[in-house]
């Protein structure tokens, strides 16, 4: 199976990355490409198999539920693009 | 002074402790090469002579209160560099993206602390392919990092930046990272030494992430020797890591000085590692590296990992997918760039994205988004995992008939700018040796064992069990102790 222009609009749109008409077209392009390429593994037999999610299996640690950051604010805004008042600045959302 | 350019870390740790030189005097030396060099090869990206001058003075005076004192570290007043990937506090990290172009980090990953903590120099940050991803350096938003053994040809990626600074002598050591082969392959393309340590050995934390199931950083450096130094100061556990490992603090230095260690050491040779794809130099290399491991002492064994053909398809449904969450983050709201023009928050969004991400991370977002898309899960990214499972079975399958893998690194030398960079699916199969091992979690790494065509370096691979870094990082020494390819430098950058 490979992908149309409307399939490619709709993967933009859900990866929120904007692409112009002449990107669509090249970008189908490619991500067929890479699709053709990765079709082999349809042919695998897996039945019965546990997909495996990490390289080593080991249980989610738990740690005590107190506080231990320390508040850095002002720092970690400073590298945001836009802040007002301890707030990131967005478009309206809410009229 | 300048013989030191091509110094272990050992000799340099000893110059250090018997006052022959100074940890300012070492940056500055290094410091210079590279405002020399650098711009021929753009392996740096940023520098900070003063940070690193005080860096470096601090180091001299921990040697000097501390004069004998066994808490001092080996590795204390020795210059490194960063892979862009690694946050450093009031330092830009980038991850060689046009997104991350004026980020400054505003705490340091757990591997800079720690290297720093041993009193290493940061001499700067090296560039890198865009997240990681890329076998090239070609992506980087920087431009691409030139390979020193011949400027026309690409460096390998992701680490190339860390390759090619080694490989001039811009720096004794560096870090990288390592998702699909991106430690490994550049310190082969490069003539160096690399490992990516087994899973969760090192800590991620701070270090930026593109697929954190397979994302491991680890040391590159001349040689075994350096790397293990390296690794010591590096791995141990980070409860900021939810996959760091709770393992005892080891010593992976503890094998070198061993004699005729490799009696009975038994190599497997994967068949499917030795077939068509392989250049016939490369080949002709690993046989020579291998006759000189029997040599040694040690046996070779044919083993089989049937399913490794699988690797590259199952990398590029797991990593995408993996890459398309990580990288949601960037949004143009908390950091990073954020488009000049919108008429609302969605546009804001994607046009951020659009503007801020090269065409590499984009594919991959888009491909990720996709196998992980309603409708197609099950059958991209399920199948996919159930197949990782394949592979990292038939590891544990082959590691019941030997110690460890070798076989090639990559299947060419260095290739030459351009080659590759319009075919997406060739530039994958770059890593088609290195990939299975970070989906099954273990150890690799990448030595010098020869010259290929046009007199390019051949890299050697060394696959080991879970946990095995020690036992590699001794077969590797052991090899490097008759041999002199490790300690190469390319002609031209004196």
């Amino acid at each position: 199976m490979s992908l149309n222009l409307e399939d490619v609009s709709r993967i933009a749109l859900l990866s929120r990355i904007e692409l112009s008409a002449a990107e669509r077209a090249s970008t189908r392009d490619q991500l067929n490409d890479i699709l053709g390429f990765i079709e082999q593994l349809q042919a695998v037999d897996t039945a019965g198999i546990e997909p495996m999610a990490h390289a080593v299996d080991v249980v989610q640690r738990l740690r005590a539920d107190v506080v231990t950051e320390t508040d850095r604010r002002a720092d970690f805004q400073a590298v945001a693009p836009e802040t007002e008042a301890g707030l990131y600045l967005v478009p309206r959302v809410v009229e | 002074m300048s013989e030191l350019i091509n110094s272990s870390l050992r000799e340099l740790s000893a110059a250090l402790a018997a006052k022959k030189v100074s940890a300012v005097e070492l940056a500055a030396l290094f410091l210079d090469r590279i405002e020399r060099l650098n711009p021929g090869l753009n392996a740096f990206i940023a520098l900070d002579r003063d940070k690193t001058l005080a860096q470096a003075q601090a180091a001299d005076e921990t040697r000097r209160v501390g004069a004998g004192a066994p808490a001092i570290s080996p590795l204390c007043g020795i210059p490194l560099a960063h892979k862009d990937i690694f946050c450093t506090r009031g330092w830009r990290t980038s991850c060689g993206s046009k997104m991350l172009e004026n980020f400054v980090a505003p705490y340091d990953a757990h591997v800079v602390e720690k290297l720093a903590g041993a009193g290493m120099v940061m001499l700067g940050k090296l560039n890198m392919d865009e997240f990681a991803m890329g076998s090239s350096n070609e992506s980087s938003y920087f431009g691409p990092v030139k390979n020193p053994w011949d400027i026309s040809c690409v460096p390998g990626g992701s680490s190339g930046g860390s390759a090619a600074a080694i490989a001039a002598r811009l720096t004794p050591a560096a870090t990288g990272t390592d998702t699909g082969g991106s430690i490994r392959q550049p310190a082969a393309l490069c003539g160096l030494t690399g490992l990516k340590p087994t899973y969760g050995a090192v800590s991620r934390y701070g270090m930026i992430a593109f697929a954190s199931s397979l994302d491991q950083a680890g040391p590159m450096a001349k040689s075994a020797e350096d790397c293990a130094l390296l690794l010591n100061a590096m791995a141990g556990f980070d409860a900021r890591d939810s996959t760091s490992l709770e393992r005892p603090a080891e010593d992976y230095t503890r094998d070198l000085d061993q004699p005729a260690a490799l009696q009975g050491l038994r190599i497997g040779l994967p068949r499917e590692f030795f077939g068509a794809g392989m250049d016939e130099d490369v080949r002709a290399a690993v046989e020579a590296a291998l006759a000189e491991y029997r040599k040694l002492g040690a046996t070779t064994v044919e083993v089989q990992l049937p399913n490794s053909g699988l690797s590259v398809p199952a990398y590029y449904v797991i990593a995408p997918a993996e890459a398309s969450s990580n990288l949601s983050r960037f949004d143009g709201v908390r950091y990073g760039y954020r488009a000049p023009d919108y008429a609302d928050l969605a546009e804001m969004y994607s046009r951020s994205r659009a503007q801020g991400f090269g065409a590499e991370v984009k594919r991959r977002i888009l491909i990720g988004t996709y196998v992980l898309s309603h409708g197609y899960y099950d059958a991209y990214y399920l199948q996919a995992q159930k197949i990782r499972r394949l592979i990292a079975a038939d590891f544990k399958a082959a590691f019941q008939q030997c110690d460890v893998i070798m076989g090639p690194t990559s299947p060419s030398v260095a290739f030459a700018f351009g080659a590759k960079s319009a075919d997406p699916v060739q530039m994958y199969l770059s890593d088609i040796y290195t990939i299975s091992t970070n989906l099954a979690g273990l150890p690799g790494m990448s030595l010098p064992c020869g010259f290929g065509r046009n007199n390019m370096p051949v890299g050697l691979q060394i696959i080991g069990n879970l946990f095995d870094e020690a036992r590699m990082l001794n077969v590797a020494h052991k090899y490097q102790q008759v041999t002199d390819w490790h300690t190469r430098m390319p002609e031209g950058l004196k």
